[in-house]
């Protein structure tokens, strides 16, 4: 229970660095370290689904299970990696990229309406019926130009979400 | 027990603890983590719970107790305070619908964002994070001292701790020394084991606790048993009952020690507190607040249990230099007027809080065992829905 980033060498935490296209500082990664410790309580170099939902914050949210799927089994690098998308100097891009994946959660390249439905689902759990979200998404679908059937691409949903008050950034606390 | 063959250690200890409190607390603070969470308070409630919504953590706006006892005895669930309790009635901010586009159901930002600082930081887990000591060992002219503070720690101390079965402690008490009067309970906050060894130098007291296995069982049967405890499994759902009437009983008889519970259930790592079981404040008695506080600067007192055994912790104490900790003892409570018993324990956490110095997260200790509801999500869920179809509605009109 030493001091964590005694067991990050400099190289190590370049190494990470540059994985994650300089996203996050030096100390943010240390930082980030030691909370993947804290978590990865087995000290097996990943952290299981199970320590991931030991977060009563974050197995409280409706987008847990799906979240998990991308998370789960992630050694350190790839774990910075994928929080990097939610620093303050990711783009815009990077950001919609991520949230495409979140929908695309098989990797096909498209989004369809079942994904949709999928997703609507966990937001909103029983309180809304099936009916009523499959209305709800023709209802906003048709609105915007796209019918029942066709499916959306990356490039759909950069123009669909892209607005200036798009903000998904977390901060890493530095001790 | 007491420092028996330690006395020029412990005296001067003793000496430096007596002279200056004050500036024990300020020497204590750089050792705390120096980052406030970056999340303001009410920030870091309202992204803990349900996104837009700010929650007021506050004695004044709890539904009824009833309610909350109701729900729980519907759901068969352990014992511990709803956090629905702590919502205010009108809690959505009132704002006008707007139109629903595609936009507002594809974006889920706020959402990923919610999880992702989760996953980076999280109130919770900092409860139960052992703080390791800054290393002071680390020049030429420190580290034989430390060598030879080592040899005298592990050579000297310990043996002797085993043979005498006892360790060096500095504990300063302060406030009325307890009284054995009868429909009185003490509750504390929960650190480590030792807290009710350290509350028994002063006073017999019975303690509730949670039957360990191994040795530490052994023991709580044998020796702890004459003092007069209550046992309880707080993985038993039923036991929950049968534990309450056994604390309703044993309040009632003037000849018993008084109670000590530890309405946190579970032990914390001395800077924060989290949530009181409502179980000690509905006895219809006194309650009296004592808070502890640990000086880390002799020791880590936090028995951290996912990362050691019982057995370890007690090594790591007894090769310590010393224990060294204050105890306030507070003014009795009793219930007010119109009060819920959840209020009630929320205002003693108060108290404690604000004397021993922590700080306060509303979570309960019980989610180091056990996921969190699934209400809470499902709480999550309906406000998305409602505003999904409210907004669905003032479109169509």
């Amino acid at each position: 229970m030493g001091n964590a980033s005694s067991m990050l060498t400099q190289y190590d935490i370049e190494e990470v660095q540059e994985h994650c296209n300089y996203l996050f500082s030096q100390q943010e990664i240390v930082s980030l370290y030691e909370r993947f410790c804290q978590l990865d309580r087995s000290a097996k170099g990943f952290i299981s689904e199970d320590e991931f939902l030991s977060i009563p914050e974050f197995s409280l949210n409706p987008l847990s299970k799906r979240l998990l799927r991308m998370v789960d089994g992630l050694n350190f690098k790839d774990f910075v990696a994928f929080l990097s998308t939610f620093s303050a100097k990711a783009s815009l891009q990077q950001k919609i990229e991520l949230i495409f994946k979140v929908y695309d959660i098989d990797g096909k390249g498209r989004v369809t309406f079942k994904d949709l439905l999928e997703i609507l689902r966990d937001l909103t759990g029983s309180f809304m019926s099936e009916e009523q979200r499959e209305q709800v998404l023709t209802k906003v679908l048709e609105e915007a130009g796209y019918s029942k059937d066709c499916t959306l691409s990356l490039d759909d949903f950069i123009q669909i979400i892209d607005h200036p008050g798009l903000k998904m950034e977390v901060e890493v606390p530095i001790d | 027990m007491g420092p028996l063959v330690y006395d020029p250690v412990v005296s001067l200890v003793r000496m430096i603890h007596t002279a200056t409190p004050n500036r024990w607390t300020k020497v204590h603070a750089p050792l705390l983590p120096s980052t406030c969470c970056p999340f303001s308070r009410a920030r870091l409630y309202r992204e803990a719970f349900l996104g837009d919504v700010v929650i007021v953590v506050s004695p004044a706006c709890g539904r009824g107790g009833d309610m909350a006892s109701s729900s729980v005895a519907a759901d068969m669930e352990l014992d511990r305070p709803n956090l629905e309790d702590y919502l205010p009635p009108d809690s959505l901010p009132q704002e006008a619908p707007r139109n629903l586009h595609l936009r507002d159901l594809l974006d889920i930002s706020p959402v990923l964002t919610e999880a992702a600082g989760a996953i980076v930081d999280d109130s919770f887990t900092r409860c139960f994070k052992s703080n390791s000591p800054e290393p002071w060992n680390w020049n030429i002219y420190l580290f034989p001292l430390w060598c030879f503070g080592v040899v005298i720690r592990y050579g000297l101390l310990f043996p002797l701790s085993v043979f005498v079965a006892s360790w060096t402690g500095v504990i300063k008490y302060h406030g009325p020394r307890p009284s054995t009067r009868p429909r009185q309970v003490f509750v504390a906050n929960h650190t480590s084991m030792i807290d009710f060894i350290i509350l028994e130098q002063m006073t017999a007291f019975a303690v509730i606790m949670q039957k360990h296995p191994g040795w530490v069982g052994f023991i709580q049967s044998t020796i702890l048993e004459s003092v007069g405890c209550i046992w309880f499994n707080r993985n038993d759902l039923r036991d929950r009952e049968v534990t309450a009437r056994k604390l309703r009983d044993h309040v009632q008889q003037p000849d018993n020690n008084p109670l000590l519970i530890f309405p946190e259930g579970t032990c914390v790592n001395n800077q924060y507190t989290v949530m009181f079981k409502k179980g000690a404040f509905e006895l219809g008695c006194a309650v009296c607040p004592i808070a502890i506080k640990y000086n880390k600067i002799f020791v880590d007192a936090f028995w951290n249990s996912k990362k050691q055994s019982f057995t370890m912790h007690l090594v790591r104490l007894m090769t310590s230099w010393a224990v060294v900790c204050d105890v306030w003892y507070l003014e009795p409570q009793y219930l007010r007027e119109g009060e819920t018993a959840i209020e009630f324990a929320e205002r003693v956490r108060d108290m404690i809080a604000a004397r021993a110095g922590l700080k306060k997260v509303p979570w309960d200790g019980y989610l180091k065992h056990n996921r969190p509801s699934p209400k809470h999500t499902e709480e999550k869920q309906r406000i998305f829905a409602e505003s999904v179809l409210r907004r669905l509605e003032e479109k169509e009109k």
